[in-house]
Parts: structure tokens; sequence; C-alpha cells
């Protein structure tokens, strides 16, 4: 054992207390947004600092929830829904496109396999940003802008899922597909029988990353839907701080919103903890 | 499409280190599978595959290899190759997003769309100038920033004799699991005039704190007239539809809180790239060198930093491809202080509200163009393999 194993009590003090006062700024952003969400307007406003509700208020999450005349401005129930819905779509359609096309990429040899490699790596240098419009204007010429056709489709399949589930193929043993074609299984029963069950571990990253990217894609739905209706509970709550349904200085329900709309993640994250930081360094990076 | 794109063609270089333990439980999974087919034999044989480069080809595997990755590509050539060139075509029109694009009422104007925002003097071209004033500040202070928190938080988390480790890793990663638009609005209010962020400020005996969101003053300006250093003479000369003081301001308060907002975000990620990173340095190497009688800080300067210098220049690298993009944050915060506006922001708002759509599109090809030329110029200046 080396002198390391002791570190003087001064030192560790210092260590704890760094960690603990960057812990407070990295978890009382949220807290504050919940203690204000139950306050007055009013309060909300004059007094932000306050942990105490006083009075306690459920105005905002009334009218979050579909209660009171003020709800009929808003429509959270329906966002949530179109959230949830769009979000399972996609990750279940990632779940069978990417991981389809990273076994064809890793697993089988055929006739230009190296040119789409190439080409796919290729969509990787194209910014999301500069997309907008320009998916914008696709949406519009296939007459599908506004509708959840619209939302789902362009979503279904992703570069980085494509490569993350290339990576998991490419680490399995030649021996059990031989196998499978030993017993005269084809390529198809191969993949779905076989291969598939044994990349558990990725399928499971893949399903993360892809709902947490559904889950809180706001340029893309803003781009491609306008109708309040199809509003996910991130271009809602976006339309209502900066957008159409600009709800002015109503603190207390901008930050209920956006409680609603972080909380989902925040319990998958501290159930799934791993598997979340597992896939975080995957390629997916936000900002 | 939300997530930014990485360099390596291989997914991310750290992932494969990640998942070193996979190989080993799929081996004895082939193993059961195997013997169930009574093929034991070949299993025990079994080595981990790369492609083969050459041979024959095996039955159907032209046929499946084309059925299964054509859904994806459909999807990609559909909603990012199309849109692209499509995109390019309309930035050469004056399209209002109101017929669909290829309607025969659409106008080719040629250049023009390109010439107004880089050489004709007006409210177009001033407006893209600042929407790339605001960014450069940005990118320039956000990656810095976000980099070295992110280290810095993976070093003191790294401590193996702390206790809560797993609890605070999971904390600072929090923030990246969450809605950017979503933080943008809990930010607004830290942030507004008589906010937590404030009150904070007074309690500590500051009472004239700004009115961060809205407040346009650059930060160099104000640290200047601090010292009674105002606008020269030359600082009235306009480049591009903005005064070369207004160029030189530095990002505005409200774009500080922009940058604090993100930084605060993106550090967790990075964090993780450090960690896995920093697991990998060996022990033996941390004790030669204090025997050696380093102090923390060389043996960190000297000997930690050098080592994570390929996962330094990965987080950079990603963090530069993410910065140039920012979207979000500008779409809550540009409407009310135009400081905020970047060029992301800029091509929607000319596109969506103005119905400029050619324009909307040129302000997003330059914009591109601009991030092609620094990842070049990057990859020239840094010869780093990413993919090692």
């Amino acid at each position: 054992m080396s002198a390391r194993t002791y570190s003087p009590p001064y030192k560790r003090a210092l260590g704890y207390t760094g960690l603990i006062v960057l812990a407070v700024l990295f978890i009382f952003p949220f807290v504050f947004s919940v203690v204000n969400s139950f306050k007055t307007t009013a309060q909300a406003t004059n007094d932000a600092i306050s942990l105490v509700p006083n009075p306690v208020s459920l105005a905002a999450w009334k009218q979050i929830f579909g209660v009171g005349p003020a709800a009929a401005t808003t429509d959270f129930p329906r966002w949530l829904f179109n959230s949830v819905f769009v979000s399972v779509f996609i990750t279940v359609g990632r779940i069978f496109l990417d991981s389809l096309a990273g076994y064809a990429l890793a697993r089988l040899r055929f006739p230009g396999r190296k040119m789409i490699f190439g080409f796919i790596i290729a969509t990787l240098a194209v910014p999301s940003v500069v997309l907008l419009i320009p998916i914008f204007l696709v949406l519009k010429q296939f007459g599908i802008f506004n509708s959840y056709e619209g939302m789902i489709l362009p979503m279904l399949a992703d570069v980085t899922g494509i490569f993350l589930m290339r990576q998991f193929f490419l680490q399995v043993p030649d021996a059990l597909e031989e196998a499978g074609r030993v017993d005269g299984a084809n390529i198809w029963q191969i993949y779905w029988k076989l291969v598939l069950p044994v990349v558990r571990p990725g399928l499971i990253a893949l399903t993360i990353l892809s709902f947490q990217a559904s889950w809180n894609q706001f340029q893309f739905f803003e781009v491609a839907t306008i109708s309040p209706k199809y509003f996910t509970l991130v271009t809602g709550l976006a339309n209502i701080v900066g957008g159409g349904l600009s709800a002015g200085n109503q603190f207390p329900l901008k930050l209920g919103a956006s409680v609603l709309t972080v909380l989902p993640m925040v319990i998958l994250f501290v159930v799934l903890q791993k598997y979340f930081m597992r896939g975080a360094t995957a390629g997916s990076v936000k900002g | 499409m939300a997530s930014v794109p990485s360099d390596d063609p291989g997914g991310a270089p750290l992932a494969a280190g990640q998942y070193a333990a996979v190989p080993a439980s799929l081996e004895e999974r082939a193993e059961a599978v195997a013997g169930r087919a009574g093929t034991r034999r070949l299993a025990r044989r079994s080595r981990v595959r790369r492609p083969r480069a050459t041979g024959t080809l095996r039955k159907g595997e032209g046929f499946f290899g084309w059925l299964f990755v054509s859904p994806a590509l459909v999807i990609l050539v559909l909603f990012v190759v199309l849109p692209i060139f499509l995109a390019l075509y309309v930035s050469f029109t004056n399209w209002s997003g109101l017929t669909p694009p290829l309607a025969s009422s659409v106008k080719l104007v040629g250049l023009t769309n390109y010439k107004t925002l880089l050489t004709e003097p007006g409210l177009y071209q001033a407006n893209f100038a600042e929407s790339f004033r605001n960014v450069f500040y940005y990118v320039i202070f956000t990656v810095p920033l976000q980099t070295a928190l992110a280290l810095s938080l993976a070093v003191l988390v790294n401590n193996k004799f702390l206790k809560g480790r797993g609890f605070f890793r999971s904390a600072y990663y929090l923030p990246s699991v969450t809605s950017s638009i979503a933080i943008t609005v809990i930010f607004i209010y830290l942030f507004q005039g008589a906010g937590v962020v404030n009150s904070i400020f007074h309690f500590f005996g500051w009472r004239q704190t700004p009115d961060w969101i809205y407040d346009q003053r650059g930060l160099f300006t104000l640290i200047l007239s601090a010292f009674g250093v105002n606008s020269p003479s030359w600082g009235g000369h306009l480049v591009m539809g903005l005064s070369a003081w207004q160029w030189l301001a530095g990002p505005s308060l409200g774009m500080c809180v922009m940058i604090v907002m993100v930084s605060w975000t993106t550090a967790g990620t990075f964090m993780l790239f450090f960690l896995a990173a920093l697991q990998q340095i060996s022990e033996d190497i941390d004790e030669a060198t204090e025997i050696d009688g380093a102090t923390p800080w060389q043996r960190f300067r000297r000997v930690t930093v050098p080592l994570l210098r390929p996962t330094l220049v990965l987080v950079i690298t990603l963090g530069f491809i993410s910065t140039w993009q920012v979207f979000d944050q500008s779409f809550l915060l540009g409407p009310s202080n135009p400081t905020d506006i970047t060029p992301g922001y800029l091509a929607y708002q000319v596109s969506f509200q103005d119905s400029a759509f050619g324009m909307g599109a040129a302000v997003a090809f330059l914009l591109f163009a601009l991030i092609v030329v620094l990842t070049l110029l990057q990859r020239k200046f840094v010869k780093e393999d990413l993919t090692k």
C-alpha cells in the first residue's frame, strides 16, 4: 500500500466541499422549479428565492392537468400524450431499422457495402441545424407537414444508432452464426433468433438514446408542425414561453410545465442510471 | 437528428473500451447456443470476427444485405440528402413557403440572397453579421468553459477515497438527460430581474444587479468602461452593418447567461468521457511520479493531462460541432435579446417569420460552409487520429 491510501483530513474535507457545492449547483435549479410551480404568480415573481410557497397555490398544476377556465388556452394532457406516442414510435422504429442496418454493415458482405458505409459517414457531416429549413421543404413537398407521419418518419433511423449497433455486432463471435448456418437457418433467422438476443446491452443503450432524443427533441418538431394539437410537451412549452401561445409572466405555469417535461426523463435516469451513462459517450451530445 | 455527429466512423472511441466486458459474455452465450446446436467444437474456436474483406458470397448475403440496410437508407436519403439539395436550390429562389417549393410560381433569383447577406448594406446584412458575431463569442467562451468544468468534475469524482461518488456523478450528469427547452425556461426564471441569482447577489451586497436576460451590453465594453475606456473614434466604423466597437464588444450579459447555462448542461456528458479515460490511466504511473516527489499539480499537469490528450481533442471537437449549431436556447432568448440570436435561429426566423425561405436557406448554407472550413482547418492543425 502506498502513501496515497491516506489523504490528509483537510484534503478530504476540501474534496467533499467541492463535490457538495457543485452538486447543489447542479440540483438546485430543479428544486427551485418544483417549489416555485406551487407558488402564486405574485410570490414566484417577487420572492423567487424562498423555498416555501406561501400560500401553496395549485393554480399552475390545475391548468397543466386541464382543470379550470385557464386550461382552455393550453392542452398539456394532449401534449403529454403526443410526447409519449411519438417517442414510442420513433424508439421502436430505431431499434428495428438501426439494428438491421448495423447488422448488415457489420456481418454481411454484399456488393455496395463499402459505398453505403461511406455514404452514411458522409451524412454525419451535415449539421442538424442546417437541415431545419430543408426538412420543412421536403415535408411540405410530400404533403406530410403538420402530421404525426411527418414527425415520426424522418426520425425512424439515425446514423449514431446504426454505428452503435454495428459496433456491438462486430463483437459477436463467428461461431454463433456458424452454428445457425449448420442448422440450416437463413440470414434473417440467424439475425433475429441468434444474434439479436446476444447484443441486448446495445439494444438497451439504443432504446435509451432514441427515447431521450425524441422526448427532448425540439428543433425538428418545431419546424415539422404548426397546430397546437401536434405539439409535444417540449414544443408546447417553447410556444408558451416564446412563441404563439406566449403566456406573459406566468412563472408557476412555465416552471410546472418544465417540471412535467423533465420529470419522466429524470425518473427513467434514476432507474436506469448505468445504461444511461454507458450510452452517453456513444456519440450523442446535447447542447 | 438530435445527436451530434461524431467524427469517428466507428462510434465514439471510448465506447469500445466501455463495452470491453461484452465479448466475454457474448462468447459464453455463443457457446451455450452453439452447444445446444451440437457444434461445441466450433464455439471453442470462436474468435471476435471482422467483416471479411475477400472471399465468396454466402448464400443470400447480397439479398439480405440490401434488404437490411434499405429501410434506414431510404430514410437517410429522403430526409437528409434530398433536403440538402432541395435547400440549395431554394437558396437561389424567392420561395415564400406557401406553395410547394418546386411549384412553377417560385422564381430563380441567382445569387441575390447571398449577395444581400454578404455585400448589400441593410437590415438583412446587419442581422446576419450580428448573428455570426454572437455565435462566435458563444463558441469561443462555451467550449473552454464546458471542457474545463467537465475535466474538473471528472477529476473530483475520480478520487476513489471519497464516498458517494456514484451519487455525485449522477447529480452532475442529471442536466444532460433533460430537455434543453425546459432548462432554458428554468434559467430564464433564475436570471430574471428579481430572480434567484439576483436575490443571492443582493444578499451579498451587490445592489445594482443587471437584468441579465435582456442585457445587451458586451462583457468587454463593460470591463473597459469600468476603467474609463469608451468607444474611440474608429469604433463607429461600420463593418458589414455592425460598428467596429460592436464587433469587439464581447458576449453580451444575456449571452453570458446562455454560455453558463449550456456549459452547466453539457459538462456532465463530457465528464463521462474524461472519467472513462482517467480510469484507464494506470495507478503505477501515478505512484511512480508521486515517489519521484512530484506535487499533485505537477502530476496533473505533466502526467494526467498529456495522457488525456486524445480525450481532450475529442471533447473539444464535439464541443465545437455542437456549439456552432446552437438553436434551442436562441429560440427562447433571441426574441427578447438580439445579442442572443445565432445563425441557426436567424435562418429559422427569416424563413418562418419573414417568409423569406430563400434567404433563410442561404443563411443556413453560409453557416454550413463556415463549419466545414473550420473543421478542415482543425484537421490540418490538430493531427490527432480520433479513431484510435
